[in-house]
């Protein structure tokens, strides 16, 4: 037993959505000043938590003790006059307001203006987080954002500070500056509930960790006393072994080439592309990282068609330029691409797996007849998909909607695969997907390229690049950086390129 | 000068309606709501503000009457797009074809009678000089409230935190709810807000512009009114100039019927060309940028999770 009282502790949490319990009796406890890890996959129920302790949600069952005393927040208010900040992993921000109004917004009780931004000032200065109150939130850096989040959370004294996924959209640099504070804040007594799946990370930062899986705890302990893989086997529940590419030797054969492609930016808070170019072999996977928000949409839009290249040889596909088609003629030359976005980009929510089937795959999986629909073979492909990818679903007749994001994401990646294209462009393959399905996404990437297939992998998830990709190039701030041959690049140096010459930060619009 | 005197008042006359309707339109959208029934909402108004005027005998009870009236019709539109989720846009639509035929389903008893139209102000010595005293000092409440409004709309939205809470409901209702600002409550608020200000937008057309009760007697001043808002890029003092300047096109076909030999329906198509015309330069504008100053989350419905 700890001596003293812990600042929170939870007792048999429990919540349900329908006939999901995404919380099933969750119990722990974190103490004044520590750093504590709440571990665990995508769907593990650890958003659900958050959102109980900051006042979002309520839970069926359970209690929650702060200070040794029963609290149950009603709502986000009631939580911060407890002492309760939080930083939410997609940000609460207004891109269209400055620093700090955004601020203003998430405090009870805001001083004027002047007053306020003197405090931003010296609170944001003070912890190594500056910040100019007056910039509009739309022009800054992902970790300046993140840096708007803290500062408004440290202007109310928070006793404990919850940080939903920080560092998912940090570069390494960005990520030691954001530990050294919190290390910092804890030292001044501040408890932090650090929520992350990236192990390393918790075994450099935490004092705790308490493991999720499937909406239980199934154990609290030392993660510096741990290796990657026993944490990460107590978060699956089984054994696991991070997949390692096979390095294949490519061919010289060239299938993709990008090169002077040049497009201004759209919209206030849009990236222009400058002058970007690379090529990609047969059976060579080539990736791009970067931190969210430097030009990846606007280069994966490019790619796909649904911004048109000026000059059609910016873009040439075994050695047919496409910079002037379509999405639907480039899938004729073998270029496919799969955009981030599942829900309304690569798939419509609405209509069943087999319609969406319809969307990329008309005419190379003939599922058209004179224009017509061809409704048993849109069910055969479908089936097929489902077969060949294990997609969990109940049939390919229930709306897209209904599958969980991995197993959504499977089948997407499935359509396009299965359709064995010459150059594949997909963007974040395993954004929000549980650790079985991005492995099985990983093989069939790997897969693909073995067949002869040039692939571009867009991620901002550097482990994922590192362990899939040949080679690695960075884009930041619409600017494609030289490639690196992955096996011999390091995190560092990846994480330098990140920066960019701005250091990390995107001028202003 | 003797001539310019009555256009001008004129103008002011006829951009006062549309200025009022604007700027409770303004506030609706920059809380992310698209009303498209400011004209049913409107004609509510007129009707109400004529028929509770004419029974009573008080303009104050008429206002009040009008103001009503566009709040309950606002009301049933928030309740529908806000409590039960409906379309905006075909809420809005369906709002003013009800306003249309319920305020002459009503008003039918009263057309044709004559009222007497809102009390102009009159400062002894002021409202007498020349010149001045007919452009600054002989109108009535309404003329006043209306440009008073601005730079009050202008201050609650910029200078206070109750403006910021509303501006920031229409730019993410998402992360306002995550901050934990009631984001239904404001946006009904910012709904209820936009019914005063047509239902009296309404009223001052049949109770001094033109002080009758006619059917449709809007004659499309929402549409246009929701084009201003546009316009004015959702500011307030730009809303004022607008307001202005549709009421000055709309002065000028008055004027100019008949002139040239010109049918006269080309001059009167003249203040709805123009709508046309500033929506159509203004989009392909924010086409290239969105720096024009759309609140993002406009028309985008909310429904709060758990």
């Amino acid at each position: 037993m700890p001596a003293e009282t812990p600042r929170l502790s939870l007792d048999g949490i429990t919540r349900r959505f329908g006939a999901v319990i995404a919380n099933d009796s969750v119990s722990f406890a974190i103490a004044p000043g520590e750093i504590h890890a709440l571990l665990g996959e995508n769907g593990a129920g650890k958003s659900t938590l958050v959102k109980i302790i900051y006042g979002l949600l309520k839970p069926d069952a359970g209690t929650m003790r702060w200070d040794g005393k029963l609290v149950a927040p009603s709502d986000p208010r009631a939580a911060r006059k407890l002492g309760i900040g939080m930083v939410f992993q997609h940000f609460s921000l207004f891109d269209a307001f400055t620093v700090a109004e955004n601020i203003a917004l998430g405090l009870d009780d805001a001083p004027d203006r002047r007053e306020l931004s003197e405090r931003i000032a010296s609170v944001s200065t003070g912890y190594g987080l500056p910040l100019d109150p007056d910039r509009l939130v739309g022009s800054l850096s992902m970790g300046e954002r993140q840096r708007v989040e803290i500062v408004r959370c440290l202007l109310q004294n928070p006793e404990l500070l919850v940080m939903d996924e920080p560092t998912s959209v940090l570069t390494p640099q960005e990520a030691e500056t954001l530990f050294a504070t919190l290390r910092r804040l804890a030292g001044e007594g501040c408890s932090i509930l650090y929520i992350s799946h990236k192990l390393e990370e918790i075994r450099a930062l935490c004092s705790r960790a308490t493991v999720l899986r499937a909406g239980q705890v199934v154990g609290t302990c030392d993660p510096a006393a741990e290796t990657a893989k026993s944490l990460a086997e107590m978060m699956i529940g089984s054994e696991f072994d991070a997949p390692r590419r096979q390095l294949v030797t490519t061919s010289e054969d060239i299938r993709l080439t990008v090169k002077g492609l040049n497009r201004p930016a759209g919209g206030a808070f849009g990236v222009a592309l400058a002058d970007i170019g690379f090529s990609v072999n047969a059976g060579e996977i080539f990736g791009i990282a970067g931190v969210a928000g430097n030009g990846q949409d606007e280069l994966v839009e490019a790619l796909a068609g649904e911004w048109r290249a000026p000059v059609a040889d910016s873009i040439v596909v075994d050695g047919h330029p496409v910079g002037r088609l379509n999405a639907e003629a480039r899938r004729g030359r073998g270029l496919f691409t799969l955009p981030e976005e599942r829900n309304g980009h690569a798939a419509v929510p609405s209509m069943t797996l087999a319609f969406n089937t319809l969307l990329t795959a008309r005419r190379r999986a003939g599922l058209l007849w004179n224009g017509i629909v061809r409704r048993g073979n849109v069910r055969r492909f479908a089936q097929e998909i489902v077969r060949a990818f294990d997609v969990r679903t109940f049939g390919v007749d229930v709306p897209a909607t209904s599958l969980s994001g991995g197993n959504l994401q499977k089948f997407i990646v499935g359509r396009e695969v299965l359709q064995n294209p010459s150059v594949f462009v997909v963007a974040q393959p395993t954004w929000g997907v549980d650790a079985g399905a991005a492995a099985a996404i990983h093989a069939a990437l790997a897969g693909l390229a073995r067949g002869g297939a040039a692939i571009v992998v867009v991620s901002q998830d550097l482990d994922e690049l590192m362990s899939l990709t040949d080679r690695i190039a960075v884009i930041s701030n619409g600017r494609l950086s030289r490639s690196l041959e992955t096996a011999r690049a390091t995190v560092e140096e990846i994480g330098l390129l990140m920066g960019g010459a701005g250091g990390g930060a995107r001028n202003a619009a | 000068m003797e001539l310019a005197v009555p256009i001008i008042v004129a103008i002011i006359s006829a951009a006062t309606p549309l200025l009022l309707a604007a700027s409770g339109e303004l506030v609706v959208e920059r809380a992310g709501v698209l009303n498209l029934g400011i004209e049913g909402m409107m004609l509510m108004g007129a009707m109400a503000g004529f028929a509770v005027t004419l029974l009573t005998g008080s303009h104050i009870a008429g206002l009040a009457a009008a103001a009503a009236a566009g709040m309950a019709m606002a009301l049933v539109f928030a309740f529908l797009t806000l409590t039960l989720s409906a379309n905006q846009v075909a809420s809005g639509l369906a709002l003013t074809i009800f306003g249309i035929g319920l305020s002459a389903l009503i008003g039918s008893a009263y057309v044709g009678q004559p009222v007497a139209a809102l009390p102009k102000l009159d400062v002894a010595g002021l409202s007498d000089l020349p010149v001045i005293g007919p452009l600054l000092f002989r109108h009535d409440f309404l003329i006043y409230f209306s440009i008073a409004m601005v730079p009050v709309l202008w201050w609650y939205l910029n200078r206070t935190r109750a403006g910021l809470r509303l501006r920031a409901v229409g730019e993410s209702a998402e992360a306002a709810h995550a901050l934990g600002h009631p984001v239904i409550a404001i946006r009904y608020g910012a709904c209820l807000f936009g019914g005063l200000m047509a239902g009296l937008g309404g009223a001052f057309l049949s109770l001094s512009y033109t002080p009758m009760w006619a059917e449709s007697m809007t004659a499309g001043r929402g549409w246009i009114a929701l084009a201003l808002v546009v316009f004015a890029a959702w500011r307030p003092w730009r809303l004022l100039v607008g307001a202005y300047l549709f009421g000055g096109v709309g002065i000028f076909q008055l004027h100019a019927q008949g002139a040239w030999g010109l049918p006269s329906e080309l001059f009167s198509m003249l203040p709805y060309v123009a709508t046309i015309l500033v929506l159509t330069v203004i989009s392909a504008g924010a086409a290239r940028s969105r720096t024009f100053g759309a609140p993002a989350a406009l028309g985008r419905p909310f429904r709060p999770s758990g």
